[in-house]
This record gives C-alpha cells, structure tokens and sequence, in this order.
C-alpha cells in the first residue's frame, strides 16, 4: 500500500509535468490541426536556459530562490520569442500546404534546435543548481519533497491562469473561434495571424514553465532531453483528446500516474519477467489500447473528416 | 526535356543502366567508404518506395515504419549468426523476416486502422517505441536480443559458395564487397519500383489512391476500406522487413539503437521531402538525404577552415544544422516535395495554394 500511495505522488509530479507541455501540443493542434514536433526542444531550451542565467546570478552573489526566478523568468522569455519565430519561420509559410509538409519543416526545426543547443550548451549532461532545500515530508505514508509539492502548485496555478485566459478573455474567445472555424472568425474580425502567433507564443511559455520544472526535479539537464519528453506529453495530448485543454491536463496526469505504478508493480506481475526498464512502453500501450476503445482520446470530440 | 519520357525509351533505359553500372566503380576512386554510402543510399530507396505505398499511396501517416525494419534485421541477425549458433540460408531467412513484418503489420494495423490521420501517426509511433523498447531489454531472463549491445558477427549474404562480403574477381575487375552488395541492392530497388509502378495503377493501387483522397467517398463506391488498408500496411511491412535483413547482413552487427524513431522520421523525410506518392522523387528524396549528410561531413570541416581559419563550430552538429535546415528551406519553398507527380503539381497550383 506504502508503495501505491508513494507511486501515486510521484506518478502526480511527472503528470503535471506533462500535462505543462501536453497543453503547448494541444493548444497548436486545436487551432492549426499540426503537430508542432519542435515543442520538446522548446521545452529542452527553457532548461538549459534557466540553468545558465541561474547558474551565473548565483555565481555573482544572488540569493539562489532571486537567482532561480530570474532564470524561469529569462527561459519563459526566451521560449515565447523562440515560440514566435517557430511560427514565423516554419509555419506560418506553409499554412496552405499539402499537410505533411508542415510536419517536415517542425522535425527539421527540431534538428535545428536541438544542434543550436548543442554548439552553445555542449555534449555533456549539466547539472541543474539546486533552488530549494531538501526537505521531506510525510504523509499517510508517502514521502514527497518541497520541490515536488512546488512543482504540483506550479502547474496547477499556470493551468488555471491558460484556463482563464482561453475562457475569459477576448483573446481567448478569438482563439476558441479559429479553433472552430477559422475562415468564419477571421469574416468576424478576429486576426487569424495573431491567434495563432499567440497560440505559439502562449504554448512555448507553458512549455519553458514545465522545462524549468524537470530540471529543478531531476536536477540534471541534457540537449538532448527534449525528444523523449515532447514523445511523452504528446501522448498525453493524444490520450486526453488532442485540440482539448482539459483532455491534456488530464491525460497528462493520467500518464504520469500509469507511468509510475506500472513501473512501480511490473516486476511483480510478471513474476520478476519484466523490470522497471520497461516503463516507457506503458505510455505507448496505455495510448494504443485507449485509442482502440475511444478513436479520438479520451475526452476528444468526435473528430471530423480530417485524414 | 521530358524525363517521363526519356526514361521509357531504350536510349534511356539504357544510359541509366550503363550509370547505375558504372557508379559503384566511380565512387570506389574516393575510397570503399562512398560505396558503402552508395549502398546506404539504395537501402534507403528501398525502405522509402516500402514506405510510399502506405503513406505516399493509400495516405496512412506511419511514424514507426523502422520497427517493421528491425523485425527483418533482428529475424536475419538470430537466424545468422553465432548468437544462437544458427546459419540458416537466405531463401529461408528473407522470406521468414519479410513474413514477420508483414505479420507485425497486421497486427498493429488491424486494431487501429480505423483510426484517423494523426491518431494514427502516434500509435505508429508509439508501436516503433514499443519495439525499440523490447529488443532493448530482451536480454533477461533469458537472452534473445542481447540487448543494448546488439548482435555481432552476423553471417554476410551468400548464395552457395558466393559471398557477398570481401574482394572477389568476376571477369577480371576486382570487386568489393560493398560493390557486390550495392548490387544485390540495385536489383532489389528494382524489383520495388516495378512493384510500385504496377501497383500504382492496378486496382488495389486507384483504390488505394481513393481511400488517400476521401475515405468516405472511397468506401460508398464500394472499396474495402479496411482490408485495403491493412493491405497496405502489410505490404509496406514487408518491404520493410526485407531491407532489415539485407541491412543486418551488410553490417554484420545490429543493435536497438539503429532503430530510434528519428530513422522513421528520416524515411517520412525522404518520402515528403521527395515528392510523396511520386516515385522518381522518392527516389530522389531518399539518395538526397542519404548523400547530403554524409556530404556534409566531409565538407563542413574543410569549408570552416577555408572561411574562417579556424573551427567555429563543431562539424558534426553543424552539418546536422545545415541538414534541418536544409529540410526546412525545402519544403518552404517546395511545398509538395521536390519533385512532386504532375497531377499533384497541377492540384495546387488550380486551388491557387
């Protein structure tokens, strides 16, 4: 049970995590009905980005809690105006092309990015500095540290604030509209460009949130870290019903969650035949079986014809 | 000039042959290390004309088009060599590895065929994982794929006494062994675009073409659907399982890491990026991609010394920047693929896009 409770917790963090970038999926695809492939070199970006304005503020002298906000500060900045120019550059060109054209330029995009990363930030994995202390708490048998609590608290509140902002504000209603239809939003005078130069923009500060938290998490950042993580949130994306914000938050958590006990109790359901190495096929399996019952997610609409 | 044209008269026909012939011995003045990329590039040929007939022709997206590669390489890799002590002979192990794909075709494709555009792209996707995952850790408890160290000295192709791999003197040329294999290759890449080329405007082929275009529509003049589709998966399965044995034979060694999503990617690239459904660009997507890198690798140090005098940047993660590049640029201003079929061509310039 001790196990379950504790599997549950670290099942929620990783959840959160991927529902921050499952909601940078989501938001694109709703709007445009493209997978933006270089969301999880963003993501990568808003990492390594942090760990340097970080790493030298508190080199010159900074309290570390100062050093860390003006790093997420700095990585949320830079992955909005690297969100901006994704759109500009590769997408906004071929926004009347064969579909799978798009596709191409995101993947190329990715490459590009993650060798940028790799000619600034190096080869080797870095280390992220540690903001908070180690403190640990209990709970009904759980253990879960200050920086997991932060990290669910995080998300939670930067969800609610997109929640706000798509349900309560113009721009969010303009953004709902080009969802639905964008040659009818653009007749009523919504600015089709902006909506989706925002949706991007909006998309690649979640995603520098959520990059920012796995490196505070794992304390370990790499340029390559984006791929499996981008793979994974957008799972959760497809999981959830993609194109629906509440299906991302919730598939997102539901795969940190099925992630987490799965690797937590394979090893004894299969009798010691399958080990915890396996964790990364539960997410494929869990998507597959979901999809063969629900065809467009969980919480999806019945999707139209959009082969 | 026409090229449709000039490619079906014998003049043609011939010149292309006399080219094809005379390229591997071309290549081998700049050393056996291009005949190996030669060899590479028509494996890749291969794998993108497989892949072509599912997404280029009956418009499934497949994201994990290389597990149904890795199927073949690892069938021929357990069948071949001293891991499980098995020699077994080509006529044997090809078709076993190509009905191995076809059935993991079937299996991945008959519960999720129904699904639509990019649904089935992740679960593809997640399926190329899946596999990648497995021959990863299937070295315990009981070891069948060895796992991340992959399995070595797997046996080269032969037929009878014939080897494909070292030096070997036919009517007075010495030839190598990748030479030998480029081919073997050339008359598999053959054997496919035939395949193509009759499938494409057989019945299956127009059917296939109609599912691509309006599923709905497809289905009330009467079509399958969802035997066709499965047809195609299966088919393009195969062809994927065949290139991984020819591949696991050629490098004598396999391990998961040849088989990460970013090689599945790379084939879509190839069939897009080409021309999709059109098999002259397909062909031409895939050599492009095959050759560029390897291009890149020997002119990026070179060029920065020139420039500059000096490495600014590393060639290796800058070659693969010119490449995404490269592939951005491409389809930015060639939407439909670089050398995209006339119809298709045609369609987007009426529609005005």
């Amino acid at each position: 049970m001790d196990i379950f409770l504790q599997q549950i917790v670290n099942g929620l963090v990783q959840g959160s995590i991927y529902a921050l970038v499952a909601l940078g999926y989501t938001m694109v695809y709703g709007i445009m009905g493209l997978i933006n492939f270089a969301h999880g070199e963003v993501v990568m970006i808003g990492t390594l980005v942090t760990i340097t304005v970080a790493g030298t503020l508190i080199k010159a002298g900074m309290p570390v809690a100062v050093a860390g906000l003006a790093g997420m500060m700095a990585a949320v900045l830079v992955c909005m105006a690297l969100g901006w120019a994704l759109e500009r550059v590769a997408y906004r060109p071929l926004r009347n092309a064969p579909r799978l054209t798009p596709l191409i330029t995101a993947i190329g995009m990715s490459i590009v990015l993650q060798n940028l990363a790799m000619m600034v930030w190096g080869r080797n994995y870095l280390t992220f500095p540690s903001f908070l202390p180690n403190m640990d708490f209990e709970l009904a048998g759980a253990h879960f540290t200050a920086i997991q609590v932060i990290i669910v608290l995080v998300s939670a509140a930067t969800m609610g604030a997109l929640l706000l902002l798509v349900y309560r504000t113009k721009l969010g209603m303009a953004m709902r509209a080009t969802a639905q239809n964008p040659a009818v939003a653009s007749l009523m005078g919504v600015n089709i460009n902006r909506v989706i130069a925002a949706a991007f923009v909006i998309g690649s500060a979640l995603g520098a949130v959520a990059g920012v938290m796995v490196g505070a998490y794992y304390e370990i950042a790499h340029y390559q870290m984006g791929f499996m993580l981008g793979l994974k949130a957008f799972t959760a994306a497809v999981l959830g019903g993609i194109g629906n914000l509440a299906g991302a938050m919730l598939g997102g958590i539901l795969l940190g969650i099925i992630e987490a006990l799965g690797a937590g109790y394979i090893g004894d359901l299969t009798g010691g035949f399958l080990g915890s190495h396996y964790q990364d096929i539960f997410a494929f399996v869990v998507l597959i079986v979901v999809l063969m019952f629900k065809p467009s997610g969980l919480f999806g609409e019945k999707s139209g014809d959009r082969a | 000039m026409n090229f449709g044209h000039f490619f079906r008269s014998t003049v043609g026909i011939a010149t292309l042959a006399a080219l094809l012939v005379a390229l591997p011995f071309v290549a081998a003045m700049g050393g056996q290390a291009w005949v190996r990329i030669l060899d590479f590039a028509i494996l890749y040929v291969f794998l993108a004309l497989g892949l072509n007939i599912v997404v280029g022709l009956a418009g499934l997206l497949d994201l994990g088009y290389i597990a149904f590669y890795a199927v073949g390489a690892y069938t021929w890799a357990l069948l071949a060599s001293p891991h499980f002590g098995l020699h077994w002979p080509i006529w044997a192990i090809l078709p076993i590895g190509a009905g191995l794909a076809c059935l993991a075709g079937v299996v991945l494709g008959s519960p999720t065929l129904k699904l639509r555009g990019d649904y089935l792209a992740i679960v593809t996707l997640g399926f190329g994982e899946i596999v990648r995952i497995f021959l990863n850790n299937l070295n315990a408890p009981f070891n069948i794929t060895n796992g991340p160290q992959g399995i070595t000295l797997i046996d080269p192709v032969s037929f009878g006494a014939f080897q494909f791999s070292g030096t070997t003197q036919i009517l007075g040329f010495a030839v190598s062994g990748p030479q030998k294999y480029y081919f073997l290759l050339v008359a598999l890449a053959i054997l496919v675009v035939i395949i193509n080329l009759r499938l494409q405007n057989s019945r299956i082929g127009r059917a296939w073409q109609a599912i691509r275009e309006d599923e709905i529509a497809a289905k009330a003049i009467g079509i399958n659907t969802r035997n066709l589709k499965l047809l195609a998966f299966a088919m393009g399965a195969s062809f994927g399982g065949v290139a991984g044995g020819i591949f696991s034979a050629m490098q004598g060694f396999v391990s998961p890491e040849s088989f990460s999503l970013i090689e599945s990617i790379m084939i879509l690239a190839m069939v897009v990026l080409g021309g999709m459904g059109h098999i002259p660009g397909v062909i031409l997507g895939a050599v492009l991609l095959t050759v560029l890198p390897e291009v890149l690798r020997y002119g990026v140090g070179p060029l920065q010394m020139a420039l500059f005098g000096k490495m600014l940047a590393d060639p290796e993660s800058l070659r693969m920047l010119v490449f995404g590049l490269a592939l951005v640029l491409v389809m930015r201003f060639k939407p439909a693929g670089l050398w995209p079929s006339p119809e298709r061509q045609r369609e987007l310039q009426e529609t005005g896009k």
